[in-house]
């Protein structure tokens, strides 16, 4: 007799851990893929799994096996015009026509995609950045708990005394109904005359009443709780880059990390979030994402250009009092005369009352070597406001950690 | 194909049920068992969803196994080729254990679930109760136990002695995984009171048979020759290397050598399956195509399920030519369905040629004839005793010599009456292990000296060896702790070349 199981509720994820200790070893070279796909990617389209692809003969598995050469023959089907003693030429692949062990088409490269939770994670652990701040990131929604009535089952410590007894007098009213009704007459019949029978009927009906239970299982009722996803307002992200000459293709590559951590983080508190790109040679203007990283322009370099040019734009479109405002700079930090100073002026004074937060990244040539405009910053005490001077990728999050730990605390 | 009118079929359409399952499971156990006679282990039939399916993919087939990044990998090649619609999956997955387990996919059609169980339950069912192979080297009864045991074994492992440490081991064993399977059996070590006993046997035999004469004869002297043996150890070559090193490693911890074990008793398990294949698959498949057409004789199912029966079956056995697209060797359901499908024919109607090629069964009773080839052959030797000319003609089958010292291919035998043997031998030989796997041996330990180890690469007719060789042995070095050497001689004993990794 043959047994018949239905094994579709079983776990379906057996593989996961050796999916997991998959990437784990191979990190190195996936990590090398994630890295071209942050390039290619915009910012806001960083949130997808991709398709990585391995070179077959870093993650193969060695074995004693025949290598070519030395006699072999091999047997096959589908004759059509051979016969004894024909001489083929080799085919140019060397071995000639092994004996069908499925070796496949000879794929090159070991292709396979990457999940969202995955490529996230390979992002986040390029960028260094905390456990904390990645379960902040990586909570697709915040929820809160709302009460949602109440409900005949849950835990004791959601019981609702007043509603369960309220219940069960209820229950206990409508069960004895018509057994007190009887009992009622029953009495009234034995105070006009007296009769064993209708006495012995007075005791049962009694009995009776007694039995109905006065807290019964279906009278529990529990406060109930639902999950509810918050209501999330929105926010003006401006990322302002100075695109002089002096900022190249890795200086770039950088600041679009920063500006895509800065990103997601704002993404996951917001509903929307609006992208505004301000780029900055000696004068400002607002471009697309596009332009934005790739667009070569040259000239000088006036970062109070702009700071004014964002001033501008929320005054025209985003107003603080409906906006959240967020703002994230990166420069290689040269300014010049009284530029650095006036910048200064500018944003402490009339910029930063208006933003939630403003973010200072430098990418200097050499390292501890700080710009000028760095120095004229360095002043600025203010709670929303953070600098710092980064050249490797592993830094950049440090520049985001107040904002990180102010938000999840 | 006779057509009965249908009076009473099992079900319409191709929706299938639990009731319909265990009811199509009936009416075939009716006929494999009842009318067939075919022995099988009790079934357990699973129904999966197709990515348990893969899950299952990825484990080489057991449902549980310990984790390691190779069955991740192969998890996410599955995985992905599935889901761009490359590779559909396989319609079943069957464990060679007690009760047999047989996994279904929850999208197929109730035809299909019906092959499946035809094919699995009761095809390869009965071939991994009856065949020798499976008999002499697999437990069916224990190996799902085994393999909790190992899985946890290894798991508790990592905890104590960390992911990497077990990682590293278990990485080094599968290098090795496909020299570390006996191929004979050894006769079980004497119990000590049996060995008293013989002891004991053997002195009063001496005693019965003392002579005072012997003593007088001059002794001849020991040559250098025998106290260089003496000194051997290994006294006989090993092969099966995961053994030796479980057993002899100076340097391997007792968990380390459990691990060992613990692949090596999965490679075992593993070893009759690919010396079968050609059989098992046939034999499942000859048996799926005669029970279903038997109810479909019986007028249990309609001629739709014949059909769709019918188009995945002649799929599964599509045989393409060596210059198709897509050519990837000869398919072993295609050779193994051909050969038992022609041996019935041969019983059943006989040509002059079969009398001649075949005198002791042409004619005969094809079921005992059937069984009997089940039960006492692996592929190799299948082949070499059952591929008749008539099968040769029908595949078209030649045979091509690539010789080194030639600078061209040679058709060496095709499908003509001169070529018959030779190609049934050479197809024989080709299924044979030797054939795939290079004969790697241990010849010497040096207990005494500086604990290195000395395996010899007997060249299979001047075949070398692998790039991965030099990898192999780095394995094998981590597993063994001293020098690993590896000697690599001609048929005739003559020295090739030594592959040597030292101790850092």
């Amino acid at each position: 007799m043959s047994i018949i199981i239905d094994r579709r509720l079983n776990d379906r994820n057996k593989n996961a851990v050796n999916r997991s200790r998959f990437l784990r070893r191979y990190k190195e070279q996936i990590q090398h893929s994630v890295d071209e796909m942050v390039t290619k990617r915009s910012i806001t389209d960083m949130e997808r799994g991709g398709t990585v692809n391995i070179p077959l003969k870093d993650i193969s598995e060695p074995s004693f096996r025949h290598g070519p050469g030395g006699d072999n023959e091999s047997v096959h089907p589908g004759n059509r015009s051979f016969s004894e003693g024909d001489r083929l030429p080799r085919p140019p692949s060397g071995g000639g026509g092994q004996g069908g062990q499925g070796q496949g088409d000879g794929e090159d490269d070991f292709t396979f995609s990457l999940s969202r939770e995955e490529f996230m994670n390979l992002f986040f652990d390029d960028l260094e950045l905390p456990r904390l701040a990645r379960t902040v990131l990586g909570d697709v929604r915040e929820f809160k708990w709302r009460r949602a009535g109440y409900t005949p089952s849950g835990v004791p410590s959601n019981l609702s005394v007043l509603r369960s007894l309220r219940n069960a007098s209820a229950r206990r009213i409508a069960v004895s109904a018509a057994v007190r009704r009887e009992l009622a007459e029953v009495e009234q019949q034995l105070v006009r005359a007296p009769d064993p029978e209708l006495e012995l009927r007075a005791t049962e009906l009694r009995k009776r009443l007694d039995a109905v239970p006065f807290l019964d299982d279906i009278d529990l009722r529990f406060r109930n709780r639902v999950r509810e996803p918050q209501p999330m307002a929105r926010a003006a992200m401006f990322c302002l880059m100075d695109v002089s000459a002096s900022m190249t293709e890795d200086k770039k590559d950088l600041a679009k990390r920063f500006f895509t951590l800065l990103y997601l983080f704002l993404s996951r508190k917001y509903e929307r979030v609006d992208l505004i790109f301000v780029r900055h040679t000696d004068n400002a203007q607002e471009v697309d994402e596009e332009t934005f990283f790739y667009g070569t322009q040259s000239g000088g370099t006036i970062v109070l250009s702009a700071l004014k040019l964002t001033d501008e734009i929320i005054e025209a479109r985003y107003s603080p009092s409906t906006w959240n405002l967020y703002c994230a700079q990166v420069s290689d930090g040269d300014a010049f005369g009284a530029d650095p100073e006036k910048s200064r002026a500018f944003l402490q004074d009339r910029l930063l009352p208006q933003l939630r937060y403003f973010a200072y990244v430098e990418i200097p040539d050499e390292p501890e070597h700080l710009g000028s405009l760095a120095h004229a910053y360095a002043r600025i005490d203010d709670q929303r406001f953070a600098m710092k001077s980064v050249t490797e990728r592993g830094e950049i999050f440090p520049v985001l950690r107040e904002l990180f730990s102010k938000e999840t605390a | 194909m006779s057509a009965v009118p249908a009076v009473h079929t099992l079900s319409t359409g191709a929706e299938w049920s639990f009731d319909l399952l265990d009811t199509y499971d009936r009416a075939i156990r009716e006929i494999a068992v009842g009318e067939f006679k075919l022995d099988c282990y009790p079934n357990q039939i699973e129904v999966i969803a197709s990515e348990q399916m893969l899950d299952a993919y990825a484990s080489l087939g057991l449902p549980i196994g310990y984790a390691h990044w190779s069955f991740g990998k192969e998890f996410i090649r599955n995985e992905h080729l599935y889901r761009k619609g490359h590779q559909g999956l396989a319609y079943e997955i069957v464990i060679n254990s007690n009760p047999c387990i047989a996994y279904l996919m929850e999208e197929n059609t109730m035809a299909m679930q019906a092959l499946v169980i035809a094919h699995a339950c009761y095809g390869h069912n009965s071939f991994f109760k009856g065949n020798y192979l499976f008999r002499q080297w697999t437990d069916a009864d224990a190996i799902i136990d085994y393999m909790v045991f190992a899985k946890k074994y290894v798991m508790q492992c990592e905890q104590r002695f960390g992911e990497e440490a077990v990682e590293e081991v278990l990485d080094s064993c599968h290098a090795l995984m496909s020299h570390g399977v006996d191929r004979y059996h050894h006769p079980a070590p004497l119990s000590v009171e049996d060995e008293q006993r013989r002891h004991i046997e053997r002195e009063k035999h001496a005693w019965k048979q003392f002579d005072d004469i012997w003593r007088t004869l001059p002794k001849k002297d020991a040559g250098p020759d025998q106290r260089r043996r003496e000194r051997q150890f290994p006294p006989e070559p090993q092969e099966n290397l995961l053994y030796f090193v479980e057993k002899h490693s100076p340097k391997l911890e007792p968990w380390q050598a459990e691990i060992v074990r613990i692949v090596r008793k999965m490679a075992q398990y593993f070893y009759p399956q690919g010396q079968t294949k050609v059989m098992n698959e046939g034999w499942a498949t000859f048996w799926h195509y005669t029970l279903l057409h038997r109810l479909f004789d019986k007028g249990l199912v309609d001629s739709g399920f014949m059909l769709e029966v019918l188009s995945a079956h002649t799929n599964v056995i599509a045989q393409r030519g060596y210059d198709q697209r897509g050519y990837g060797g000869l398919n072993p359901y295609a050779l193994g369905f051909a050969m038992f499908t022609d041996l019935r024919r041969i019983c059943e109607h006989p040509t002059a040629e079969d009398r001649q090629w075949f005198p002791e069964f042409a004619g005969g009773d094809w079921q005992k004839v059937l069984d009997f080839a089940m039960r006492n052959y692996k592929d190799e030797s299948f082949i070499g005793q059952y591929l008749s000319p008539k099968l040769i003609r029908d595949f078209h089958l030649f045979a091509v010599a690539d010789h080194e010292s030639d600078d061209k291919l040679v058709i060496d035998a095709i499908h003509n009456e001169h070529g018959y043997r030779k190609l049934r031998r050479l197809l024989a030989a080709q299924y044979n292990r030797d054939n795939q796997i290079p004969d790697i041996q241990i010849v010497n330990y040096n207990r005494r000296g500086d604990r290195s180890l000395t395996l010899r690469h007997r060249q299979h007719r001047g075949r070398p060896l692998n790039e991965a060789t030099e990898e192999v042995l780095k394995h094998l070095h981590r597993l063994w702790g001293f020098n690993v050497r590896l000697v690599t001689v001609d048929d005739a004993d003559k020295e090739l070349g030594v592959r040597e990794v030292r101790a850092a």
